[in-house]
């Protein structure tokens, strides 16, 4: 995986998930952008970001990729956080997930690969 | 510098176990030349779109394969490669080059050979149009994006399972009398919602086959056509492109594909039409849902209505506005790196009348083609009405 994907999921298994918001106009992102999505500007900052979120939307996946393929069927999740940032994971501790649930973030990792998670809060 | 369409071709759209990429692009191109009485000495550029060759066949540098392959090594060849819009960008960049007055003769194509590697393998390979990282990775897979797109567009818009599955009866519907479509079956709404589960809500009817197949077009200047006494019928009126968030997260409207709105903004104003004058239209329907979402950002309906074109007939071959007559992606099949000249392949054939499933008449006609889940998309706009 790309070290910048792994640096936001290390950051996500300290307690202490991160996302990107432009000083100039406000837009929040995710890393590893080094310009605004929304004005182009070159300050974007890091900031603390919750550990809890709302479920947006939810699949539960029948058929997958050679990594994934004992696994299925699993669930994905794209959950939106107050901050105004979205992340996209895999549903663990429920079979099945509402929207507007809220969840907790968490991350998973082989050594290798890192997998981000949602947990119902509940 | 008007753009001519002088002959196009598709190969039988499903399984060739017995061809290649290099195989496969030669039948489709050679048999667009025939289709205009043209030969590969007239090629000058050639661009083809192929979007997983590289992990496919272990091969990359298509472009020149193919030139090499089909003859035209005197041809500026290059591959282009947008994910599932790859040959639409094919196709634009081709007219570009004779409107620039930089060649008379253009090779448009784009080829996908699928089934040589397995299902997980092409559902992996698939999943390099989206963002690798945040998407792929978690084993979000392309059927379960459309999937996440449907359940917030079903949610917002009180539609429902059946109203997607309309989609997929029209256009099965619609397949059964194109001789290249690799679904050649009628399906029903019980049919849609019995087939078996791929990423909750969609199921195997709402999502568009594993295709082999190649399609290929012959663009000339209006200039050449006239020396050389080509019967040109139809020009290529106006393009558009746009791009997106490259992860569906990143959008703030999860069911709206901005980039198809700006694309078909921008094509609609080079041809100097608007969504009123379109009289049939082929669109990226890899999935039920992304017909829906297509029919809207095309400005055919409004934003929430779209689901009424299959459900009321509205998108039906004797409708309003013909959609996917070809049987779209969804039954003809979607050899995804040939598909967006596949789309020009068969609004060519309606705008010349000898299509199969032929509409009364039209002189307006276009291409929807959507790379990943909305990050890239091009409109390609024909028009009737030649030398």
């Amino acid at each position: 995986m790309q070290e910048w994907f792994v640096d936001v999921a290390e950051h996500i298994a300290d307690g202490d998930p991160i996302y990107l918001a432009c000083e100039e106009c406000g837009q929040v992102a995710l890393p590893p952008r080094t310009v605004c999505p929304d004005c182009a500007g070159r300050s974007l900052e890091q900031r603390p970001l919750s550990e809890t979120a709302t479920v947006t939307a939810e699949t539960t996946i029948f058929s997958s990729t050679p990594r994934y393929a004992e696994e299925t069927p699993y669930t994905i999740v794209i959950a939106t956080f107050e901050e105004g940032v979205r992340l996209t994971g895999q549903l663990r501790g429920a079979e099945t997930v509402e929207r507007g649930e809220e969840v907790r973030l968490g991350v998973e990792s082989d050594g290798d690969h890192w997998l981000i998670t949602f947990t119902p809060s509940d | 510098m008007t753009v001519q369409i002088a002959g196009v071709a598709s190969t039988p759209y499903g399984k060739h176990p017995d061809s290649s990429t290099r195989e496969l692009f030669t039948d489709a191109a050679l048999e667009a030349l025939e289709d205009a009485s043209l030969s590969v000495d007239d090629i000058e550029e050639l661009y083809v779109g192929n979007f997983i060759g590289d992990l496919t066949d272990d091969q990359a540098h298509v472009g020149a394969m193919v030139a090499d392959y089909l003859g035209a090594r005197q041809a500026a060849s290059m591959r282009t490669e947008s994910a599932c819009a790859s040959a639409s960008s094919a196709a634009r960049s081709g007219a570009q080059a004779i409107r620039a007055g930089d060649a008379d003769v253009a090779l448009v194509g784009g080829v996908e050979l699928m089934h040589t590697a397995g299902l997980e393998e092409v559902t992996d390979a698939l999943a390099n149009a989206a963002d690798n990282e945040y998407e792929n990775e978690a084993g979000l897979t392309f059927p379960g994006i459309y999937a996440l797109i449907a359940q917030v567009y079903m949610d917002e818009f009180d539609v429902t399972s059946e109203d997607l599955a309309a989609v997929a009866v029209k256009n099965y519907d619609n397949g059964i009398s194109n001789p290249i479509a690799q679904r050649q079956e009628e399906t029903d709404v019980e049919s849609v919602l019995e087939s078996p589960p791929v990423a909750t809500p969609l199921c195997l009817q709402d999502c568009c086959p594993i295709t082999d197949g190649a399609s290929a077009a012959v663009l000339v200047s209006e200039t050449f056509a006239d020396e050389r006494g080509l019967e040109t019928v139809v020009s290529f009126a106006g393009s558009g492109q746009s791009s997106d968030s490259l992860a569906l997260q990143d959008r703030p409207d999860l069911a709206r594909t901005r980039a198809a709105e700006r694309a078909a903004e921008q094509a609609y104003e080079r041809a100097g039409i608007s969504a009123e004058d379109v009289d049939v239209a082929e669109v990226h329907d890899c999935f039920t849902i992304a017909e829906i979402l297509a029919v809207e950002s095309l400005g055919f309906f409004e934003r929430g209505q779209g689901a009424r074109g299959a459900v009321d007939g509205e998108t039906a071959l004797e409708g309003r506005i013909p959609v996917n007559t070809s049987g779209g992606l969804l039954a003809k099949g979607h050899p995804v790196g040939a598909t967006g000249v596949g789309q020009l392949v068969e609004i060519t054939k309606q705008l010349e009348g000898r299509h199969p499933n032929q509409v009364a008449g039209p002189t307006v006609g276009l291409t929807h083609t959507v790379g990943g889940s909305g990050a890239s998309c091009v409109v390609n706009v024909l028009r009737a009405g030649g030398v």
